[in-house]
């Protein structure tokens, strides 16, 4: 920290859509986030900044932001790792629309979660025995690899196909089909593949692995886009989906 | 792009793999042995094999570059998605008229 400068040089989004930045200086202090930043610029320099945040230590997702041009969960951001000339410009996370400041509506984002058939479709009921998924098995390995997402929005953000496909259902809602997909217990997977093989679903994807080198979880979103590509191909050449 | 155009524009992807080292290497080979166009004509002419294989080869193309136009319209251009699937088809019949009308003139004319 010796040869770092005592103040950061912030710029924070102000507004709406058609907002502008505003500089604010904030004190650098050691293990600084840049949720810390955004925290000290609202309790002391300006009450009146909107931004989203609950746990604080990487876990419930909703602090996700744009930082230095790069969408990233900012409780667990370094100041030290993304501004070491001192200076941070934080904005809204792109591809959603901005309610105030720092806040995006994720309206959208979730729809298209329900759209991608996100919801698990139980296959027994509450009266039957529990069912034994043996962490060794295939799909459960399959599911594994998915199924930490924190639905942060950051992979939906930095998506260069969501950007110039609105309809386009995106990482993390693909993700998440992925993960049922590989359910053994879930039952709904006709309707699922069938909704993520329609116009805007897992083919829309480019695999410019955007979403694999920004996900905070270091998860494959692009990985699992491809598996549900290769699972809706081969049902399709099956007969088992009518698009 | 849904599963259906999916398929198609990998499918003759797939099939492009095949075709196009085996035209790649017809065009070498045209150009190291000297060629003329009379005999170049003279092995094409009532040929069944250079009619199947260019007239497969030209589907493959026509249907692959229109999927992928389409595509490239929809992302790109302010243009609903029925006028892009309505000017891929445009373009990909066009490109299968050119071409078919190439191997028309190479092999039966």
């Amino acid at each position: 920290m010796s040869a770092q400068t005592s103040e950061l040089s912030v710029s924070i989004w102000r507004g709406g859509s058609d907002g502008r930045y505003q500089a604010y200086a904030v004190p650098r202090r050691e293990s600084q986030t840049v949720l810390d930043v955004v925290s000290f610029v609202q309790r002391h320099l300006d009450p009146t900044l909107s931004y989203r945040f609950a746990c604080r230590v990487g876990v419930c997702g909703s602090c996700a932001m744009t930082v230095n041009g790069r969408p990233r969960w900012t409780c667990r951001t370094h100041v030290e790792k993304v501004a070491g000339d001192g200076r941070l410009e934080i904005a809204p996370l792109a591809n959603l629309p901005v309610i105030k400041d720092l806040a995006t509506d994720m309206a959208e984002f979730f729809r298209k979660w329900q759209k991608a058939k996100g919801v698990f479709a139980p296959s027994q009921t509450r009266h039957d025995p529990i069912a034994q998924i043996r962490p060794d098995t295939a799909a459960r390995a399959a599911a594994d690899t998915a199924i930490e997402c924190i639905n942060c929005g950051v992979c939906y953000a930095g998506c260069d196909t969501v950007r110039w496909n609105s309809d386009y259902l995106g990482p993390a809602a693909l993700t998440r089909a992925w993960t049922l997909v590989n359910d053994a217990r879930d039952a709904g997977n006709r309707e699922r593949l069938a909704a993520i093989s329609a116009s805007g679903g897992c083919h829309a994807c480019h695999s410019h692995q955007s979403c694999q080198e920004l996900c905070p979880q270091t998860l494959n979103p692009t990985a699992a886009i491809a598996g549900l590509k290769k699972r809706t191909t081969a049902a399709y050449l099956k007969g088992e989906l009518k698009i | 792009m849904n599963i259906r155009l999916y398929v198609w524009q990998r499918g003759t992807a797939a099939l492009m793999a095949v075709l196009v080292p085996i035209h790649i290497a017809v065009i070498f080979y045209a150009t190291r042995q000297g060629l003329s166009a009379a005999d170049i004509l003279s092995r094409t002419r009532g040929s069944v094999v250079w009619a199947a294989y260019y007239g497969i080869f030209v589907a493959a193309v026509s249907i692959h570059a229109a999927i992928g136009l389409r595509n490239i319209l929809a992302e790109w251009s302010p243009f609903g998605e029925r006028r892009c699937g309505q000017t891929a088809i445009a373009c990909g019949l066009l490109l299968a008229a050119l071409g078919l009308r190439a191997v028309y003139a190479v092999v039966l004319s």
